[in-house]
């Protein structure tokens, strides 16, 4: 079926993909990773332990995206510290917890996004230039990730901060320069949903 | 640590007043997971990522679900820092927001 996962019996799923969706997928996925970067093993160091011992970054990324895929893990959004000294604190900690993490959640985003790019890439074409994707458990689960990063990132490009944005944009006059991004931010939601529920079948 | 040079040895008069020596210091407050409520993760996926990290049966990984879509909050685990750190890390890897704070109530 179109635009949703199937359950392949015996784990995994499977989806039947056209042309423009499998280039839409995978030019997302590629931006993905162009954005979350190369990891510290690229980074020109010929010393293979030295990337072991990488120390990521203590601060924010400025990116709005970035900033969403990786979040300040000490600053709850919803109580204000009760003092500057407080406010310090929490920012000492979220940086400490950022340069022991941040290299490996990156990493792991990568890795999904590489997923579905090979995943993609694999696909021997079918009739009218689609194929049907076909993935192991273990290529759902990366697929499932990459799947809610993309969400993320277009949400974040969107400026979705509440659920009320979400409904504007189901009312998005065609000639809005932001529905075609919103229309595959819904669509690949459509394509998340139908595969969680693969996965807890 | 450096290698200890054996001083004399010292008689330790043993009393009972001793045994408070060892008395196990105050268990720590315990730190908390808190993931918020974010428009654009689905719900459906939410409820899965507690059931697959936390293990959490399908009842009570909606139920913490639904906290955090109506409460905008919804604390998912407690124990120590790094523990919490961990799970923080678990949920920021599955795109969920999610902050820890020591649980001061």
């Amino acid at each position: 079926m179109p635009g949703h996962f199937e359950p392949i019996p015996g784990g995994g799923a499977a989806v039947a993909l056209d042309e423009v969706e499998i280039s839409i997928i995978r030019s997302l996925a590629v931006q993905l990773l162009e954005l979350i970067g190369p990891g510290p093993a690229e980074d020109a160091s010929a010393d293979p332990l030295a990337e072991l011992f990488a120390e990521g970054p203590s601060e924010p990324p400025a990116d709005p995206v970035l900033r969403r895929l990786f979040p300040d893990a000490y600053s709850d959004p919803e109580t204000a510290p009760a003092s500057p000294a407080e406010a310090e604190e929490r920012e000492a900690h979220s940086a400490e917890f950022r340069r022991y993490t941040e290299n490996d959640l990156r990493a792991g985003k990568r890795d999904n996004a590489l997923a579905v790019i090979r995943t993609l890439d694999a696909l021997s074409p079918v009739d009218e230039g689609g194929a049907v994707l076909k993935l192991s458990p273990e290529e759902s689960r990366r697929w499932l990730g990459a799947l809610n990063d993309l969400r993320l990132a277009i949400g974040a490009r969107l400026e979705i901060t509440d659920e009320d944005d979400t409904d504007l944009l189901y009312r998005l006059p065609d000639e809005d320069p932001r529905k075609p991004m919103v229309m595959a931010y819904l669509w690949l939601g459509g394509l998340q949903e139908t595969l969680v529920t693969t996965l807890m079948s | 640590m450096g290698c200890v040079t054996s001083p004399a040895p010292v008689e330790i008069e043993r009393t009972e007043s001793a045994e408070e020596v060892f008395v196990v210091p105050e268990p720590d407050v315990p730190w908390v997971t808190i993931v918020h409520n974010d428009p654009v993760n689905l719900m459906s996926y939410v409820t899965y990522v507690f059931q697959t990290y936390f293990g959490y049966t399908k009842d009570k990984a909606t139920k913490l679900m639904l906290d955090v879509h109506h409460k905008g909050r919804a604390v998912v685990s407690s124990g120590s820092r790094e523990e919490m750190e961990r799970d923080v890390q678990a949920m920021h890897g599955y795109g969920l927001w999610a902050t820890l704070q020591q649980d001061r109530k």
